[in-house]
């Protein structure tokens, strides 16, 4: 059973098909990544370095979102983008990008609660010592950073992890689009893998979800030997 | 808000045209659409067609929404309500087949050749007894919305019968359903493609398949407001010619040994009769497929249209 799985999985890893699913989902959870880096990175740092009145309210925000079940926000998310919808001139709905823009406010709260963490954690030990060196603010949030950078790889991580397993968005906004050679297709691994158990082809499916596990699990050992080459697991 | 700057910027630049057809999962899941009618439209005409596979009401939905361009459903009934509501026009029915009665092979409840409304009354009365469980979609999809129906010309109501223990309701698709009702030795209604795409997987056995009151219409509408309407129209023209027309009388015979999916284009005198009967709307003295109200801008199309006796 194993065997055959093991040989039905690489089988179908060769299908044209099949490689086209696996690289759409880590193009689509991949830009939902960066996008989710661009707009949360600023938003952690300045909610870890700067001091503003509702900062703790935000930052409790962010903390609870961590935990928003994917369903409801690709509900949200299709009633706002629909094209009748306040969002709908957007043109999101059943497109790639739609769902990359889901992942990412999926994701956002993780990149957000992940960083603020690990920048203050390093915080006053690197405030002072900088200081003492005639750092400006600037240099010395600067050197924050840098000294955080593990803690940004691991939420970048844990995001791109979170967004290419999650279905709901994905579903909701992608609509399992599929046509051989077709340009608007949205089928991902976790849709294709709902689709071929709803249709019976339960090997498909189990063969799809090795290839899931196969990135993740390759991902995370990367950036674990990365880190250890470049010695930044001090943190 | 910044992200939805740079997203509007590149969907302006990627102006897209391609068709949304929301459909049910019966037709979808057994690949026509995607397998077969997307890749030789596409031969045909040159647009580009995605399918949604969402089940009848939520397909509805998406349409009302503004997110497709056209339906591809089967639920009679509520075809009507979305083209009264102003949303759906130019209905043409497409294929048809039949719902069939399953459960497992020592049939308890001794439905099996009986007719689909004494299967029904039988049904209720052992599962009231504790005797045997009848499983429900329960997710007002076509194949649900049928049930419903026969359950009323069996004189029950579904909303009182649901409540009642003997009744499991899955709120999934066909596929589960279908798996659900093998793993308890239970009886449920199912469409004929997705029961024989899952016939390898389960035992359960077709006990009931004859009967005027189990047949299947799969019809099409058009999205009044769509952008794509002409798309829309040139689709529907197609699905209707004798090409589209083979295409799905064609379609499953390697596979299944039959056809999946009947084309409206070859029924027989009887069979029309049923689908009149439960699957065109009274308009002025005549029935027909689609009321002359919700017809538009279907220059050449013909609807079928037959006298009331």
């Amino acid at each position: 059973m194993i065997l055959e799985t093991a040989t039905r999985t690489l089988e179908l890893l060769t299908n044209p098909a099949v490689l086209d699913i696996t690289l759409r989902s880590i193009r689509v959870s991949g830009v939902a990544t960066i996008l989710a880096l661009v707009v949360g990175l600023p938003i952690a740092a300045a909610l870890a370095l700067l001091n503003f009145k509702g900062k703790e309210i935000i930052k409790s925000i962010f903390n609870a979102l961590l935990g928003i079940p994917t369903v409801v926000l690709g509900l949200v998310l299709y009633i706002l983008i629909a094209p009748n919808g306040v969002l709908g001139y957007l043109g999101l709905l059943y497109t790639e990008l739609g769902i990359s823009v889901g992942q990412m406010l999926l994701i956002l709260p993780i990149i957000v609660s992940f960083v603020v963490n690990s920048i203050e954690r390093v915080e006053r030990e690197i405030r002072d010592l900088a200081y003492t060196l005639g750092a400006t603010e600037f240099q010395t949030s600067l050197a924050l950073l840098k000294e955080a950078y593990s803690g940004v790889v691991l939420a970048t991580i844990a995001a791109f992890n979170r967004a290419i397993a999650e279905l709901g968005i994905a579903l909701m906004i992608g609509g399992n689009v599929f046509v051989s050679g077709g340009r608007y297709n949205t089928r991902v691994l976790t849709t294709a893998m709902q689709m071929y158990v709803a249709r019976g082809e339960i090997e498909v499916a189990i063969a799809l979800g090795i290839i899931l596990i196969a990135i993740v699990f390759s991902i995370s050992l990367l950036s674990n030997s990365l880190q250890r080459c470049y010695g930044l697991d001090k943190t | 808000m910044l992200v939805f700057a740079v997203v509007s910027l590149s969907g302006c630049v990627e102006q897209k045209k391609v068709l949304t057809i929301s459909t049910t999962t019966s037709l979808y899941d057994t690949g026509l659409l995607e397998e077969v009618i997307a890749s030789e439209f596409k031969k045909y005409s040159g647009i580009d067609v995605r399918f949604i596979a969402k089940g009848t009401g939520a397909a509805i939905q998406d349409a009302m929404r503004g997110a497709a361009d056209v339906i591809f459903v089967h639920a009679p009934e509520r075809e009507l309500e979305f083209m009264k509501a102003g949303y759906g026009v130019n209905r043409k029915v497409i294929a048809y087949n039949f719902f069939v009665i399953v459960g497992p092979p020592s049939d308890p409840a001794g439905i099996k050749g009986l007719s689909p409304i004494e299967a029904m009354k039988k049904i209720a009365k052992l599962g009231r007894e504790g005797e045997i469980v009848w499983v429900s979609r329960g997710d007002m999809s076509g194949t649900n919305v049928k049930e419903i129906q026969l359950w009323k010309l069996a004189g029950f109501d579904y909303d009182k019968l649901k409540n009642e223990g003997w009744m499991h309701l899955t709120g999934s698709g066909m596929g589960k359903t279908l798996l659900y009702a093998s793993n308890i030795n239970a009886y449920t209604l199912s469409d004929t493609g997705t029961y024989l795409k899952y016939k390898k997987l389960i035992k359960l056995e077709e006990l009931v398949s004859k009967g005027e009151e189990l047949i299947n219409i799969y019809s099409f509408i058009v999205v009044k407001n769509s952008k794509n309407f002409d798309a829309a129209m040139i689709v529907l023209r197609w699905l209707v010619s004798e090409d589209g027309q083979n295409l799905i009388a064609q379609f499953g015979k390697d596979e299944f040994g039959k056809s999946l999916f009947n084309p409206i284009s070859k029924v027989d005198e009887k069979t029309r009769e049923w689908i009149v009967k439960y699957g065109f709307f009274e308009d002025d003295g005549v029935k027909t497929e689609c009321p002359k109200k919700f017809r538009l801008a279907a220059n050449g199309l013909e609807f079928s249209e037959v006298k009331i006796q």
